[in-house]
């Protein structure tokens, strides 16, 4: 008996699988309208925007919106900026030996990861207004009386314990062979954390900092609700004067793009910075 | 001390009796919001895994939108978008107004961004179920809603437990943004009372304290469900 008698009578050849993707399924179907759905509702923010009925519209708010999209860039810039040289001594201050100077940060990170940044901003903007006579005094009263100010410093704060835990988490994930071999070599505590620990750390904070960077982006709208004019800000002013509700679909179309550019170039960023650990 | 112990009792004198009266809501919003969300989001993670490329796609803008979207416009989206949307539809039929209810639009809101969220992370704990169990129910004759419910499932809720624990934390913050648009939450009803009493550092610093002590006693409750959860694995 030939192999291919046997394999004919006793394994008769099978139909071919179906091919996936031709005809209609019902998910490709439901799939079809949910993306025809978007598509439509893309189209008709875009419409809205360049064949506004109504045409000085965006001739009147929009320059306005785009200042305030870049105070929103600025102000999550400069909270970043701030908020992380602050994580900087947090880090350090958790990862030092001594328990008293770790409980002030760890209690400082607990508080404001475990409570509301929109009630922190309220905490330091009207209640700072409770000590009014103390700034006075202080020479201080021209940063708390300004909104601008005082959202800049919840976001730092807030962004700071965020990026402080990220940090951390980074540092503990640096084996300790690679310390002990750095000590093997003769290089100071200094060198060692320098030239040895941080560079590695920085590789598996990235992708968290850059997370915590689309956080404050989003976070940043909150401003608004303390009378600081950012991209937020400036649409609800749009929204309360003209109550033509798309504004918020505008705002959320200029936050998507910054928030999705950031996320792309982040990627890039990363793909460069690690391309040495690929093989 | 005792103006501000005073100040923040239950009874006439205090606030104490209306920060409660916010933090039910608060914590009402928070209940609500999270089956929808919890359910919405698995969905999303079905969609995303599905062999069928237009699902994906529609899931994947889905959370691309409102994972960039800040929350707060999501909100303002949702409340004014839907009274404008409901007041649309329904003047086709009668001419009465219905109003949007704050709670409504802070649930959809929520819930909303809580399931692109919660779609990625059991999106990776679906990644972390190892193929075999699926063709092990296949082979035991399970039905696709079988292996779903009896196979992975169970699994499913231990990897993604961790990651759903965070998801938690965040929405209980994020409950108070809907403070914003007029609801009686926590942060809301904490306003009021600084409104009246001009005693903004006390009142936000309750506040502030209400909701870590929320924050506190969840994340002890979620450590000890996700050592229930793993306890087939501890020895």
């Amino acid at each position: 008996m030939s192999k291919a008698y046997v394999a004919q009578r006793i394994l008769p050849a099978k139909a071919p699988p179906p091919t996936a993707g031709l005809g209609w399924s019902a998910a490709k179907i439901i799939g079809i309208i949910l993306v025809a759905f978007w598509a439509l509702a893309g189209l008709a923010i875009f419409a809205n925007f360049a064949f506004n009925t109504e045409g000085d519209f965006l001739a009147r708010y929009g320059p306005r919106m785009l200042q305030g999209l870049w105070k929103t860039i600025w102000i999550t810039l400069i909270s970043i900026g701030l908020g992380m040289l602050l994580a900087a001594l947090l880090t350090a201050m958790r990862l030092s030996p001594s328990r008293i100077i770790q409980a002030p940060a760890a209690a400082f990170m607990t508080f404001f990861r475990g409570t509301p940044l929109i009630a922190q901003i309220f905490l330091i903007y009207y209640g700072s207004g409770e000590f009014t006579d103390f700034f006075k005094t202080a020479g201080l009263w021209w940063f708390f009386s300004d909104a601008i100010y005082c959202a800049i410093l919840a976001f730092s704060l807030n962004t700071a314990a965020y990026q402080a835990q990220i940090y951390i988490g980074a540092i503990r994930t640096v084996s300790q062979g690679q310390r002990e071999a750095g000590q093997a070599l003769g290089l100071s505590r200094m060198a060692i954390t320098r030239k040895i620990v941080l560079p590695q750390a920085a590789i598996t904070a990235l992708r968290p900092l850059g997370n915590e960077i689309v956080l404050m982006v989003k976070g940043s709208a909150i401003a608004s609700v303390i009378t600081v004019l950012d991209l937020m800000g400036e649409t609800r002013l749009a929204y309360s004067r003209s109550f033509d509700f798309q504004v918020y679909l505008w705002a959320a179309v200029l936050y998507l793009v910054i928030v999705e550019t950031l996320r792309r170039v982040w990627d890039v960023l990363e793909e460069r910075l690690t391309r040495h650990l690929k093989r | 001390m005792n103006e501000a112990l005073t100040l923040l009792s239950f009874g006439p004198n205090g606030w104490g009796d209306e920060l409660a009266e916010g933090l039910w809501l608060t914590i009402r919003l928070a209940l609500t919001t999270l089956p929808i969300g919890l359910i919405l989001g698995f969905l999303i993670a079905l969609a995303k895994q599905s062999d069928e490329p237009w699902l994906r796609r529609a899931a994947n803008i889905y959370t691309t939108v409102f994972r960039g979207v800040p929350e707060l416009v999501t909100l303002f989206v949702i409340y004014y978008g839907g009274q404008t949307l409901l007041q649309t539809v329904l003047g086709y039929f009668t001419n009465t107004y219905i109003e949007v209810s704050g709670f409504a639009a802070g649930v959809v809101a929520l819930s909303v961004v809580f399931s692109a969220f919660s779609s990625e992370v059991f999106l990776s704990a679906f990644r972390g179920i190892p193929l075999g169990q699926y063709e092990g129910a296949q082979a035991l004759g399970l039905s696709r809603f079988q292996t779903m419910g009896k196979i992975i499932a169970p699994q499913l809720v231990r990897l993604a437990l961790p990651g759903l624990s965070n998801l938690w934390l965040i929405l209980l913050k994020d409950t108070a943004l809907v403070s914003v648009i007029a609801l009686d939450d926590l942060l809301r009803k904490t306003s009021v009372a600084v409104g009246n009493t001009k005693e903004p550092f006390l009142f936000y610093m309750a506040a502030c304290l209400i909701y870590f002590v929320l924050s506190l006693s969840s994340s002890a409750l979620l450590t000890q469900l996700d050592k229930r959860a793993n306890r087939g694995l501890t020895r």
